[in-house]
């Protein structure tokens, strides 16, 4: 068995003396898709958070594997390394595409800046690469120099995964990457994200309140209720046999709907 | 005569004392930022009163000093400055480029190459070039601290994405030294070259917000670029009008209500040395 | 004959925390033993747990108490205590399932649909595709079919889809749950083969059939759950 490729450690977050996430342990392997459920308020934004780096938590650890086998401790790494791993190695698909996406320059350059980010110096083999992911989010190419003010909310989420996934990271973190989307546009952009985690093998932890996101993206779940996690497991476990009282409540709750 | 007594150069001893410590620390740490406690002075923000302060802290009594506006030593703002300096400080104002030992200057470089007893003061804008696509300063400090300057290529990229060609034509970033990505102020990119391993130290001062950079002597900056689209400048395609200098920077001037225009040598120094006497 | 499959003791029962924490026991102290290339019907009346058995020995749900030993690369593997990175490379590897209702993803075509257990197993695209085919053919699923979603299909074609997917990849294990509820009479026909030519090939099948003449067919034990 391969080393993880994340290695989340008693994690916890407290905001003032609330603990927002409370020991918090996991681990993520190569390939692997990890949804954590939750209502709002279950402390899974601030999971997320944490362990993408961005928040630092009150305790705990988060180990990173890279590529060659090196460990990284996130919250121990000099910030340099972290950022450098998070532009290298990972993606973060926010629920907002504003947030995640330099709305500014053209959907060209937004794609392009990720890859200059890592030392693209080349014009040409930018643009290609950038008209290439355009098409394979399914946004035409003679779009690539309008500004993401132009698309469409559905559009503008598969802009940011392509900024995301342009540089064949390995990890992906997703923040209801489809919340706040018309349900048909939802679909195509789940079937889309499925294909592409698939096809390029990319580990991904995506945050959902939304359990047929959680079932049709990942392979394994968490259940987050006030800062804890109250169960886990593959997801057919969860969803055919949830254990704890919540996650019953919130199956029974979805098959109703 | 006696005027009112100011401390020489205007700036009080003390002032003088903190900019120079930033100079310094500025010169050690080529194109790095250097945060200061700029004063106000007897003239508004954007007039150069970063130059000035960065001027007045190096100004001795046996220094000449030249001030160019746009390459002319005769509009409002060279003028006022030298004045300004001359009576403040008493010392030596000149147009000519090569007796003078302190020049500042607003958006170009002499033509006439500069020498190592010389130095070049820069009136800055803008001093933050990743502004343009991050407006929050504990990120573009962050950025620079850590060489993330993949966002400079974002701008380059929509310029030729949109105009073919690299279109920024002023204030055209470059790395200093192989480390820090500056903004040169808004010199027109065909000065960029004279950046490069200049004899003179460069000095930049900008006022507004408070920062003083620097490109020592003899120090490498290589403008930013891509590989297949590598830094170039354009010349004209006429001489000027009235040097007939082929290798100078040209100012269209429009001469007359019919829209006629001519060419002519933005560095009035430059183009009155070569004028036939 | 080498057992593949030792269930001992297994206990299933589920709470339901908002019925005031009801009980329904579903198994109590379940044991049995399966050779390899046997092939069992798993029979009793309704509601005693036969569907649940092969979703315990999937690892879908989990178990109680007791223990499910499987043979995996060349160790035992006890589902009822494995971790889910193991229990999916299991699933990947040494048992297969052929469920009911066919789990559509919007817009993925047929073929690729029956394909995905090769694909994920990293078998090569082209052959994947081809065996992909060959099954959709032997089910009768008509050929302008193939290249659509099955989100679109009627229910017997998908459903049929289904069967198709489970037979695609070829595991060591391969359990059944009534794979010939609701179709014709020429597909069940040709569900029969299909699971033949699993026998022939020596896979060992665990299966819910829907009835004795079924189970006669199919398989070469009945284990009885009542």
């Amino acid at each position: 068995m391969n080393a993880p490729l994340l290695q989340v450690s008693g994690l916890t977050k407290n905001y003032g003396s609330t603990p927002a996430c409370n020991d918090i342990s996991f681990a993520l392997h190569p390939g692997e898709v990890i949804a954590i459920v939750g209502e709002s308020g279950s402390g899974k934004s601030t999971l997320l958070r944490c362990i993408s780096g961005q928040m630092e938590p009150s305790s705990g650890a988060v180990a990173y594997t890279h590529a060659d086998g090196r460990v990284t401790d996130l919250f121990a790494a000099s910030e340099a390394e972290r950022r450098n791993l998070m532009r290298k190695d990972w993606g973060f698909v926010h629920q907002d595409a504003r947030d995640g996406l330099r709305m500014g320059v053209s959907a060209g350059a937004n794609i392009g800046e990720s890859l200059m980010a890592v030392g693209s110096r080349h014009y040409g083999k930018i643009r290609a690469s950038a008209e290439d992911w355009l098409s394979r989010v399914e946004i035409a190419a003679s779009r690539i120099d309008d500004s993401p003010w132009s698309y469409s909310g559905g559009m503008r989420q598969r802009l940011q995964i392509a900024r995301n996934l342009v540089t064949a990271p390995r990890l992906v973190f997703m923040d209801e990457p489809t919340g706040g989307l018309d349900v048909s546009v939802q679909a195509r952009l789940l079937d889309l994200i499925r294909g592409l985690v698939r096809n390029m093998k990319l580990a991904a932890v995506v945050v959902t309140h939304d359990l047929a996101v959680a079932r049709l993206l990942s392979s394994r779940m968490m259940v987050m209720q006030n800062g804890r996690v109250v169960e886990t497991g593959l997801t057919d476990q969860v969803l055919e046999d949830p254990q704890a009282p919540y996650t019953q409540l919130l199956v029974a709750s979805v098959l109703q709907a | 005569m006696s005027g009112p007594a100011y401390n020489f150069a205007y700036l009080n001893e003390q002032t003088k004392k903190m900019v120079r410590r930033a100079i310094l620390k500025a010169v050690a740490i080529p194109g790095y930022q250097v945060p200061f406690a700029s004063r106000e002075l007897p003239m508004p923000y954007g007039w150069g009163t970063g130059g000035v302060q960065v001027t007045a802290a190096i100004l001795t009594p046996d220094d000449t000093l030249k001030v160019i506006d746009q390459g002319a030593d005769d509009t409002t703002n060279a003028v006022s400055i030298r004045s300004f300096f001359s009576k403040v400080a008493g010392v030596e104002t000149t147009e000519d480029t090569d007796s003078a030992s302190i020049i500042q200057t607003r958006h170009r470089i002499p033509e006439t190459p500069l020498r190592e007893d010389q130095i070049l003061v820069y009136q800055v804008p803008i001093p933050e070039p990743l502004r343009f696509l991050e407006p929050r300063e504990t990120e573009t400090r962050k950025m620079h601290a850590l060489e993330e300057y993949g966002i400079m290529h974002v701008k380059l990229y929509e310029d030729i994405a949109q105009h073919g060609e690299i279109a920024t034509s002023y204030a055209y970033p470059a790395k200093v030294n192989g480390r820090y990505v500056f903004d040169p102020s808004p010199i027109p990119k065909f000065d960029n070259p004279k950046l490069d391993n200049s004899p003179a130290l460069q000095l930049f001062g900008a006022g507004r917000e408070k920062r003083i950079y620097a490109v020592p002597p003899y120090t490498a900056v290589k403008s930013l670029d891509f590989e297949d689209h590598p830094f170039s400048v354009s010349g004209w395609d006429k001489p000027c009008a009235i040097c007939g200098s082929t290798t100078s920077y040209l100012d269209e001037v429009v001469i007359d209500d019919q829209g006629g225009r001519m060419f002519v040598c933005s560095d009035t120094d430059y183009c009155k040395k070569r004028r036939p006497a | 004959m080498a057992p593949i499959l030792k269930i001992r003791k297994l206990q299933k029962t589920f709470t339901l925390h908002h019925q005031d924490g009801a009980e329904i026991p579903v198994l109590e102290n379940f044991t049995a033993s399966i050779e390899k290339g046997e092939a069992v019907a798993i029979s009793g009346s309704s509601g005693k747990g036969k569907s649940s058995l092969l979703k315990l020995i999937y690892g879908t749900y989990r178990a109680g108490g007791g223990s499910i030993l499987v043979r995996h690369k060349r160790t035992w593997a006890d589902i009822a205590q494995a971790e889910p990175h193991d229990i999916m490379d299991i699933r990947q590897h040494t048992i297969g399932f052929v469920t009911q209702f066919l789990r559509c993803v919007p817009r993925v075509p047929a073929e690729v649909v029956v394909a995905e257990p090769l694909l994920e197993r990293g078998e090569e695209e082209s052959a994947a595709l081809r065996r992909a085919r060959e099954l959709l053919a032997h089910l009768h699923i008509p050929e302008r079919l193939w290249h659509l979603p099955p989100s679109t299909f009627s229910g017997g074609e998908q459903q049929r889809v289904n069967i198709a997917r489970g037979f695609s990849a070829r595991f060591p294990i391969l359990l059944l749950d009534e794979p010939t509820a609701s179709l014709d009479k020429k597909n069940r026909k040709r569900v029969f083969e299909l699971i033949e030519e699993e026998r022939g090939s020596g896979t060992t099948i665990i299966g819910v059939f829907h009835d004795a003449a079924e189970r006669r067919k199919a398989s070469d034990r009945e284990i009885n759950l009542d």
